[in-house]
């Protein structure tokens, strides 16, 4: 039998080119980056038997991918859980048209906030989409779902939701692979019509997709990822979904002795759930993330049984779950531990030594020192890093390519000077319309647009403007005197402080490009070329 | 059979070729295997850590307990002392002696030694005198990961022969250093 040592990110990889993936559709981002990764250095990937190159953001993404499905062939999106929210459109809409070839859309979540600015919890999505959802426990659960996932996608012809949580995704054990199964063939939809959503049509194709609801619960209910395991003691019914399964079952090495509902598949087995209730005087549901799950159990009216979870507080509210809580709310003792030193302290990430980034915060500290007024606008990636000491350099960090939109808006209000910091396939995925947005309202702004020639943070991916950022910036109408691209080095300080001085008191729409290629990559070019 | 391994350093030590070489080994024993990584942010020159856990049964969480950790290897001594509430009353701690000063509120090295010591199961390595003592190049990991081989469960040539397996696409000559290291750190007393 073929086993493989695989994160649950690879193992979600290879399911879905075993699964006769045609095309994966992704924008690099903590935790999900590994699946796209693998499909690239796969066999199949340096063979370009399947497409892999990387979007532009997760919106492109998700319609590339609703292309490929449109022509019956199977298609995988995947991105960070904060993806969702930039490829919400399409997606919802995906749910609307249906699908041809098989659509499968991964989410990763990110509980703890480990690489990620807020812990949403993409199953609101898939229930929001009215689709499928499937939240695999462990690596073999996420390869085997993958191909799972595609044959659902199939016979519902609508895009079905995976959503894995960072400790899933990031996590190692041995997989057994499974039949690999050939590319569908190119073939057309046979109801062509649904794909134009027109009113009229788009009235129609949301009373089918609610009148396919009982259809996708049916499945759902007789689900093989939702397993109900009865234990002797009915005082308590565990709801465990996802990965939570595996805290729980930690807890009890010879069984549980309560009966567990293991959820896999949604929407929820309601049947199954209204029996553990009428058994049961108390369920505990245990789920990482937001409380999906327990909020529809507990509704607002009075419910027959006691439900215990996150918003009862036996589990914490937010934070990624881990074995020591998930015991605390079974009622079983802690284990003994030994106390923390009071000598160990924080060890925060910090730009690298050598870092582009680095001479741009020391050169744009220096002249705001001079201006007490000015407000420096950040965006995501390594350079968020500038928030923190020694820079202390940006004053916002909210979503990808916020940092000029929020300077247009900030000037538009009277804030001078108004800076925005952001890198280079930032400004490609979100950058782009909020600069052709502050030229056309000719807002004073200064973009300073940090090209690293990658997408650096989540481990040196292509970006997609490289080599194009003038020409981009020129055609979204920036003048070219306002347009200045210079080298991040100490030694060109004096050069950079008068460009950034200038361009500060200009009453207009500036971009600076400071431009330096990541240390990281440079020096794993560097060791590739020594073998 | 179970182990419970917690491993950290700074990012960028090495800490995750010492994972792939304890979980090849334990595959190679028919053993089982739950390895949780860090990726992403902290590995710009934060902490990071890894959860492997190895048992000849099946492994249910990702992640080790709070006082359920059998090990703590370390390739630094206060990324050490951070995972102390996790490591078993019973537990070892192998790690470097050497700090990582990266941070301008690091605490005194003597106190931290101490710290360390008073914890009883420890062995403290001043891995960068032995790496130059017995010239190592890169190899100061598998130093490490030697000195902590008595308390895997497993049979030292399994490690051995999975740091063979590891290593062999880079020559001989690589493989044939980190056995050395192994061994200079499996006779480190």
């Amino acid at each position: 039998m073929n086993k493989k040592l695989l994160l649950g990110d690879q193992a979600i990889a290879q399911g879905a080119i075993d699964a006769g993936l045609s095309g994966v559709y992704a924008y690099p981002g903590t935790p999900s980056t590994e699946i796209t990764e693998y499909i690239q250095t796969s066999p199949a990937g340096r063979q370009n038997r399947i497409h892999h190159r990387w979007c532009t953001n997760e919106k492109t993404a998700m319609e590339a991918a609703l292309g490929m499905s449109y022509a019956g062939k199977r298609a995988l999106v995947c991105m960070k859980h904060v993806g969702m929210n930039v490829c919400a459109d399409a997606f919802v809409n995906a749910a609307m048209t249906g699908v041809h070839g098989g659509l499968v859309v991964l989410a990763a979540d990110d509980p703890s906030m480990h690489s990620s600015q807020n812990e949403q919890d993409s199953r609101f999505y898939g229930k929001f989409a009215m689709i499928p959802i499937l939240e695999p426990s462990n690596q073999q659960e996420a390869y085997d779902m993958t191909a799972f996932a595609f044959r659902l996608s199939e016979e519902l012809h609508e895009p079905v939701l995976m959503r894995l949580v960072t400790r899933l995704a990031h996590s190692r054990a041995v997989v057994t692979l499974g039949e690999t199964v050939e590319q569908n063939a190119l073939n057309a939809p046979a109801r062509s019509q649904n794909w134009v959503l027109l009113p009229a049509i788009a009235r129609r194709r949301n009373r089918e997709l609610i009148a396919l609801q009982p259809d996708i619960r049916r499945k759902a209910a007789e689900s093989p990822y939702n397993a109900y395991t009865d234990g002797g003691d009915h005082t308590l019914g565990i709801i465990a979904c996802g990965i939570a399964y595996n805290y729980v079952m930690e807890q009890y090495p010879e069984g549980c002795l309560y009966p567990v509902l293991k959820i896999a598949h949604y929407p929820l087995p309601e049947n199954t759930i209204r029996r553990m209730a009428a058994e049961c005087g108390r369920l505990l549901v245990v789920e990482d993330g937001q409380p999906f799950v327990e909020e529809q159990l507990r509704g607002i009216l009075p419910t027959p049984c006691t439900i215990q979870g996150r918003l009862s507080g036996e589990l914490p509210r937010d934070g990624e779950l881990n074995p020591d809580c998930v015991r605390k709310a079974l009622g079983l003792p802690a284990l003994p531990v030994n106390a923390a030193s009071p000598l160990v302290v924080p060890r925060p990430p910090a730009l690298c030594q050598g870092c582009g980034h680095r001479s741009v915060y020391e050169a744009l500290n220096r002249i705001v020192e001079h201006y007490p007024e000015a407000r420096v606008f950040g965006d995501i990636g390594c350079y968020t890093l500038g928030a923190l000491p020694p820079y202390k350099a940006i004053n916002s960090c909210v979503d990808m390519g916020a940092s000029i939109t929020m300077a247009k808006g900030a000037a538009d209000a009277g804030v001078f000077p108004a800076i925005a910091v952001i890198g280079d396939s930032t400004f490609t995925h979100s950058g782009m319309t909020g600069l052709l947005d502050a030229v056309n309202s000719q807002s004073p702004i200064t973009v300073i647009l940090s090209d690293n020639l990658t997408t650096a943070m989540t481990g040196g991916q292509d970006s997609a403007g490289t080599y194009k950022f003038e020409a981009i910036c020129l055609g979204l109408g920036v003048e070219r005197e306002h347009l200045h691209v210079v080298t991040p080095l100490p030694q060109n300080m004096e050069e950079i402080t008068r460009i950034m001085e200038q361009e500060f008191n200009y009453r207009g729409v500036s971009v600076i490009i400071p431009r330096r290629e990541c240390i990281q990559t440079l020096m794993r070019k560097a060791k590739a070329q020594k073998k | 059979m179970k182990t419970d391994i917690i491993l950290s350093g700074v990012g960028g030590q090495g800490i995750l070729s010492i994972a792939t070489i304890i979980g090849q080994a334990a595959l190679s024993q028919q053993w089982y295997i739950k390895q949780a990584e860090v990726h992403g942010m902290s590995q710009r020159g934060g902490d990071v850590q890894s959860n492997l856990r190895i048992s000849s049964q099946p492994i249910a969480s990702d992640l080790i307990a709070m006082g359920a950790a059998d090990v703590i290897i370390s390739m630094e001594p206060m990324e050490a002392l951070r995972y102390l509430p996790y490591l078993s009353k019973e537990g070892w701690i192998i790690t470097s002696s050497n700090p990582f000063v990266n941070i301008p509120n690091y605490p005194d090295t003597e106190a931290l030694l101490d710290a360390l010591k008073a914890h009883g199961h420890v062995k403290l390595i001043d891995l960068d005198a032995l790496t130059k003592e017995h010239n190592l190049g890169r190899a100061a990991n598998m130093v490490l990961l030697g000195a902590t081989a008595e308390f895997l469960g497993l049979p030292f040539e399994t490690l051995a022969d999975s740091v063979r397996t590891v290593f062999e696409s880079k020559g001989e000559a690589v493989v044939n250093l980190n056995i050395k290291a192994l061994e200079i750190g499996r006779a480190f007393k």
